[in-house]
C-alpha cells in the first residue's frame, strides 16, 4: 500500500513537476533573526485568503440586485444557517486585512525594508493597500442597506470635488446621473471581479519579488546598504547564517495568523455582523451615513479640515498621500536602515500614527455633527436644587432651547449636541446684549437666528440663558 | 545547436529572406491580434464608460396638488427619476424639499448637502435644514448658514401646472469647484 502510494506521488510528481515548482520556494534561505516582525505580511496574506473564501461563501447567498440585494442580507444576516457568523467573519476579516496592511507597511518603513533592491517591493505593496482600501469601501456598499446607498452619494461628491472632470469621475461611480440599480451591479463587479483580480496579480508579484530578492535582514546601526555592493553581501550573508524558510521560520507565520483568524472567530461569534440599517431609498431621508470606522478616518479628516481649502484638500491630499508612497524608496534607497539611526523617519511614523489614531477616535464620537436625538431639555435639568421651578423665564426657555434647534448643538447640564460650546455656565461668561447678538446674527459656526426668532422669544431665550450659571 | 540547423549555413542566401519572411509573419500575426484585441476592447470599454457616453432626458414630475403646500412651509415631496428602470426596485424614486414660499412661488431643494451629499433635514421649528453628517446647516432659502457647505443647497426647476406643482428631474447634484 505504502509502496503504492509512493509510487503514485512519484509519477504525479514527475509529470506535474509539482515539487520542482515548490521546493525552492519552501527551501529558500531566509535571515535568522527578527522572524517575528515578518509575521504580518503573511497574515495579511492569510486574511486575503479568508477574504476570498468567506466572500465566495458569501456570493452563494446574496442577490445582486438594487430590488434584492438588502432582503437577501438581512436574509444572510438573520436567517441563514449560520450567515450571521459568516457575514461577520468577512466583515472582521477585513478590518484585520486592513490593520495588518497597515502595520505591514509601518514595520517595512521602520526597518526601511523598501531599500535597494527591494523597491518594487514596496511599490507593488503600495498598490496593493489602495486596492485593500478600494475593498473595504465597495464591501460596504455591497450591504446596500441605506447607510449603504448614501455612503455611495458621499463618495460620488468626494470624487466630484477633483477639478474639472470630477463631475463626470462621479457620474462613472454611480454609473448614471442617479444612485440606481446599476450602481450596485457596478460596486459588485468592483468588488468581486476587478479588484480581487488586480489583488491576485500584485500578491503574485510581491511574492516574486520576495523570492527574488530575498527577505530583508533585520538592519544593525552602521550596516549601510550600498546598491554596488549589497546583492553579493546578502549573498554571502545568506549563505553563513541563513535558515531554511521550511520549517524554521514558517511556524511563526501559522501560529500568528492562526491567533488572528481565532480571534475573528471569536469577535464574529461575540459581537456579530454589523447591523443593517434601514431599507435603501433616496426618499427616506432621516438617516445619517456613518461609514465603517477604517472609513471613519476620512470621514473625520473631511469634517476637521479648513473648509474654504477643502476643495483642494479632497483632491490633492489622497494624491499626494499616494505619489509620496509611491516614492518613498526613492527619496532614500541607499545608507543607513537601522530605525536609530533615522530619527526623523520615526518621528514621521509617529506622527502619522497619533494622526490616525486620533482621527478615528475623534471621528467615532463625531462631535461636530448635530445631535438630532438629544433628549428634550428639563426643568429640573436646567436648574438643578431648585426642581419644580414655576420660574416662567426658564419653563419657556427650556422649550424654546429644545424647539428652536439650539440643543442639537449646545449642551446644558449635560442635555444635548457637542457641536457647539457647552452652554451651562453661559451666564457667567456672555452679558445679556453679547448673548442677544450672538443668537441674531450667529458667526463662527452657528446660524443667524435673527429671522427665526419672535422679540418675545429672543428676550426669552436670552433671560433663560442668563441664568443658567 | 542541432543538426538542423546545421545544414543551413550562414552563406545561404535563402536564409536571409527566410527571416524576413519569418518577421513578416511574426509581425503580421502580432498586428491581427492587437487589432482584433482593440477591436474586442470597444464594447467592454464601452460598457465601463456607458454613463459619460448617454444623454440623459429630463421630466416634468407631478409632486402634488398646489393645495397640498401651505404657503410658508417646507414639505418632503419625492418623485421618479429620469432613467428609473422597472427593475430599479426602491431607487426609482428620489426627494426633494419644495417650499411654498411667502410670494407664492415655490422653491424645490435637492436634499443633498453640497458638501458631501448627506440627506439634509428640514427642522421646522428652528426653520433651518441640517446635515446630520459634518454639521452643515442652511437656511430656509438654502443659503449656508453653518458649517462647511462649499455653496446653497441646489435646486430643482419647478412649476405649476393646473394647479398641479411639478418638478424637473435633473442628476444628482455634484459639487464641483
Amino acid at each position: 500500500m505504502k509502496r503504492l502510494l509512493k509510487r503514485t506521488w512519484h509519477w504525479l510528481d514527475d509529470r506535474t513537476g509539482l515539487s520542482v515548482l515548490i521546493k525552492p520556494l519552501v527551501d529558500h534561505p531566509v535571515p535568522p533573526r527578527g522572524l517575528w516582525t515578518y509575521v504580518f505580511g503573511s497574515a495579511t496574506l492569510f486574511m486575503f485568503t479568508l477574504q476570498v473564501v468567506t466572500g465566495v461563501a458569501l456570493s452563494l447567498l446574496y442577490q445582486p440586485s438594487s430590488t434584492n440585494a438588502y432582503h437577501s442580507l438581512e436574509f444572510i444576516t438573520y436567517q441563514a444557517k449560520f450567515g450571521n457568523i459568516l457575514r461577520s467573519i468577512h466583515f472582521y476579516g477585513a478590518s484585520a486585512m486592513i490593520i495588518l496592511v497597515g502595520l505591514h507597511m509601518m514595520q517595512t518603513y521602520i526597518t526601511a525594508s523598501y531599500k535597494y533592491p527591494r523597491e518594487m517591493n514596496w511599490i507593488s505593496g503600495v498598490f496593493l493597500l489602495l486596492f485593500t482600501i478600494f475593498m473595504g469601501f465597495t464591501g460596504q456598499l455591497l450591504r446596500w442597506d441605506s447607510n449603504g446607498v448614501w455612503s455611495s452619494v458621499v463618495a460620488a461628491q468626494q470624487l466630484g470635488r477633483v477639478p474639472v472632470i470630477g463631475t463626470y469621475l462621479a457620474r462613472l461611480l454611480l454609473g448614471g446621473d442617479t444612485i440606481g440599480p446599476q450602481s450596485l451591479t457596478r460596486f459588485y463587479s468592483y468588488h468581486v471581479f476587478i479588484i480581487p483580480a488586480f489583488i491576485f496579480i500584485f500578491v503574485g508579484l510581491h511574492l516574486w519579488l520576495i523570492f527574488r530578492h530575498g527577505i530583508s535582514e533585520m538592519p544593525k546601526a552602521g550596516r549601510l546598504v550600498d546598491p554596488k555592493t549589497y546583492r553579493k553581501w546578502y549573498e554571502n550573508y545568506l549563505k553563513r547564517f541563513a535558515i531554511p524558510f521550511w520549517p524554521h521560520a514558517v511556524w511563526r507565520d501559522v501560529l500568528f495568523s492562526s491567533i488572528i483568524v481565532i480571534g475573528i472567530i471569536l469577535f464574529a461569534w461575540l459581537r456579530g455582523a454589523p447591523a443593517l440599517t434601514t431599507s435603501p431609498s433616496l426618499t427616506s431621508i432621516h438617516t445619517s451615513p456613518s461609514p465603517d470606522w477604517y472609513m471613519v478616518i476620512f470621514f473625520a479628516l473631511f469634517a476637521l479640515m479648513p473648509h474654504k481649502v477643502e476643495s483642494i484638500a479632497m483632491t490633492v491630499g489622497p494624491l499626494l498621500t499616494v505619489i509620496i508612497l509611491f516614492i518613498i524608496p526613492f527619496l532614500s534607497n541607499r545608507g543607513e536602515r537601522s530605525p536609530i539611526r533615522r530619527p526623523w523617519a520615526m518621528f514621521g511614523v509617529i506622527c502619522v500614527f497619533v494622526f490616525v489614531i486620533s482621527l478615528l477616535l475623534l471621528g467615532l464620537k463625531h462631535p461636530w455633527s448635530a445631535d438630532f436625538d438629544a433628549k428634550p431639555l428639563t426643568v429640573a435639568a436646567a436648574r438643578p436644587g431648585s426642581s419644580g421651578s414655576t420660574d416662567s423665564t426658564v419653563i419657556h426657555g427650556v422649550q424654546l432651547f429644545y424647539n428652536k434647534g439650539c440643543e442639537y448643538c449646545h449642551t446644558i447640564n449635560n442635555y444635548g449636541g457637542k457641536a457647539g460650546p457647552d452652554l451651562s455656565t453661559v451666564g457667567n461668561r456672555l452679558t445679556t446684549q453679547a448673548l442677544t447678538i450672538r443668537i441674531i446674527n450667529g458667526g463662527g459656526n452657528m446660524p443667524a437666528y435673527g429671522g427665526t426668532l419672535s422679540t418675545r422669544e429672543l428676550q426669552t431665550l436670552v433671560s433663560f440663558l442668563s441664568t443658567q450659571k | 545547436m542541432n543538426s538542423n540547423e546545421k545544414t543551413q549555413s550562414a552563406e545561404d542566401p535563402t536564409r536571409s529572406e527566410d527571416i524576413n519572411r519569418t518577421e513578416f509573419i511574426t509581425r503580421l500575426s502580432l498586428g491581427i491580434a492587437a487589432i482584433s484585441a482593440a477591436i474586442m476592447a470597444v464594447p467592454v470599454i464601452a460598457a465601463l464608460v456607458a454613463p459619460l457616453l448617454e444623454r440623459k432626458q429630463t421630466f416634468w414630475r407631478t409632486v402634488g396638488n398646489i393645495d397640498d403646500f401651505p404657503v410658508g412651509t417646507t414639505q418632503l415631496v419625492n418623485f421618479d427619476n429620469a432613467d428609473a428602470e422597472p427593475y430599479a426596485g426602491m431607487l426609482t424614486r428620489s426627494a426633494a424639499w419644495l417650499r411654498h414660499n411667502e410670494d407664492q412661488t415655490f422653491t424645490a431643494f435637492a436634499v443633498n448637502c453640497t458638501h458631501l451629499g448627506c440627506p439634509v433635514r428640514w427642522e421646522e421649528k428652528a426653520q433651518l435644514f441640517m446635515c446630520p453628517c459634518h454639521g452643515g446647516v442652511y437656511y430656509k432659502d438654502g443659503n449656508v448658514a453653518a458649517g462647511p457647505p462649499p455653496k446653497r443647497l441646489p435646486e430643482y426647476k419647478v412649476r405649476v401646472n393646473n394647479q398641479e406643482v411639478q418638478l424637473e428631474t435633473a442628476p444628482l447634484p455634484i459639487t464641483n469647484d
